[in-house]
């Protein structure tokens, strides 16, 4: 009786055990969300601005995001076959934003030089 | 056959680590998302399609406001908001943005007790996170309205570059659709779970195939991915 058994309790705990965190968990990282959240308001409330702003903005963006993606989307239990064919491809992005920086640089340069209107 | 069974169950539930894994998996021939069902597979595919849709949103915002020649309006002020005679920058987007977080930490619980099959506490979960989600529709709409009224409009705005307008509705339309669509699958899902269409197996209307509780997590996906956006959205759209 017990051999008929042993296959599906085999194939059961890769599914159990990536779906069974406790609640406790969900309710951490919503806590830290809050947190980051506020923090990220504060930023704007009190008036940072330059490097300092623009670092701690892209940091707390940075750290949420990896949070939500890790622990509520359960990236972090999924086999790295599907993380990284998920999580690579977004980086080329990164490429499309140097690209698009130049771009954008070369455009205004354009601007003040020929429609400044003096 | 009863011992051979097992073994193989064993060593596909535990990949090697690393490189060597990813390798193995991509190359056996058979299926890459291995113990990934292709729905959940499909939705992380689409998501990724998305995550370009609105890379070139943000990539397109980016580009006009560095070559503008016209100062940018200030975002902090735009979106103030005076409640009870205090000056409050951005109140609203703050609250917008924990009611989005809010959701998704009770779509995440959701998910989970869906998988434990307590259909009520699932169904009430889902309902909860639907309620959030609209309510967020709702102050995007009052967000909308006033700087409408205020004469912001895809072509002009009344404090500098004209391309604010339309880098606005651009994206926090397209971000609020993709909200409204969310809102409505959870409530077709939510009507499911309380139905006990997944522990009957009950066809479904549209496919006439039996669903399962993974339907939850693979809906919840989709959710915490538009909280994503919106992370992204709040930070360099609002905070910048």
């Amino acid at each position: 009786m017990s051999q008929p058994t042993s296959p599906a309790s085999v194939q059961a705990p890769p599914q159990g055990e990536a779906q069974h965190h406790p609640i406790r968990l969900y309710l951490v990282v919503w806590v830290w969300l809050f947190i980051l959240s506020a923090c990220s308001y504060l930023v704007d409330y009190f008036q940072l601005v330059g490097l300092l702003r623009w670092s701690l903005i892209l940091l707390f963006m940075a750290l949420k995001a990896g949070l939500i993606i890790a622990v509520f989307m359960h990236m972090a239990w999924e086999r790295l076959a599907l993380s990284y064919a998920i999580l690579l491809p977004p980086l080329v992005l990164l490429v499309f934003v140097g690209i698009m920086i130049i771009e954008a640089d070369h455009t205004l340069l354009s601007r003040l030089t020929f429609f400044s209107g003096s | 056959m009863n011992e051979v069974l097992p073994s193989t169950a064993h060593t596909e539930a535990r990949p090697a680590a690393g490189w060597p894994g990813i390798v193995s998996d991509w190359s056996s021939d058979r299926q890459a998302f291995k113990d990934v069902s292709w729905g959940k597979a499909m939705m992380w595919v689409f998501l990724l399609s998305d995550t370009f849709v609105f890379g070139s949103f943000l990539i397109a915002y980016m580009t006009v406001r560095i070559s503008t020649t016209v100062p940018w309006p200030n975002p902090s002020e735009v979106f103030a908001l005076e409640i009870a005679g205090h000056h409050l920058p951005l109140i609203l987007i703050a609250i917008m943005t924990f009611v989005l977080i809010s959701s998704s930490g009770t779509m995440a619980m959701a998910v989970n007790f869906g998988y434990r099959r307590d259909r009520r506490k699932t169904a009430m979960l889902l309902l909860l996170t639907a309620l959030l989600g609209a309510s967020f529709v709702g102050m995007q709409a009052f967000e909308w309205s006033k700087l409408i009224s205020e004469g912001v409009r895809p072509w002009e705005n009344p404090w500098g570059a004209a391309q604010f307008g339309s880098s606005f509705f651009m994206i926090t339309g397209f971000h609020g659709t993709h909200v409204t669509i969310g809102v409505i699958f959870l409530v077709i899902i939510a009507r499911k779970v309380w139905r006990g269409d997944f522990d009957d197996g009950r066809r479904g209307f549209f496919t006439s195939r039996r669903g399962r509780y993974e339907i939850v997590e693979i809906t919840g996906l989709y959710w915490h991915f538009v909280d994503l956006v919106w992370v992204f959205i709040f930070a360099l759209f609002y905070l910048w």
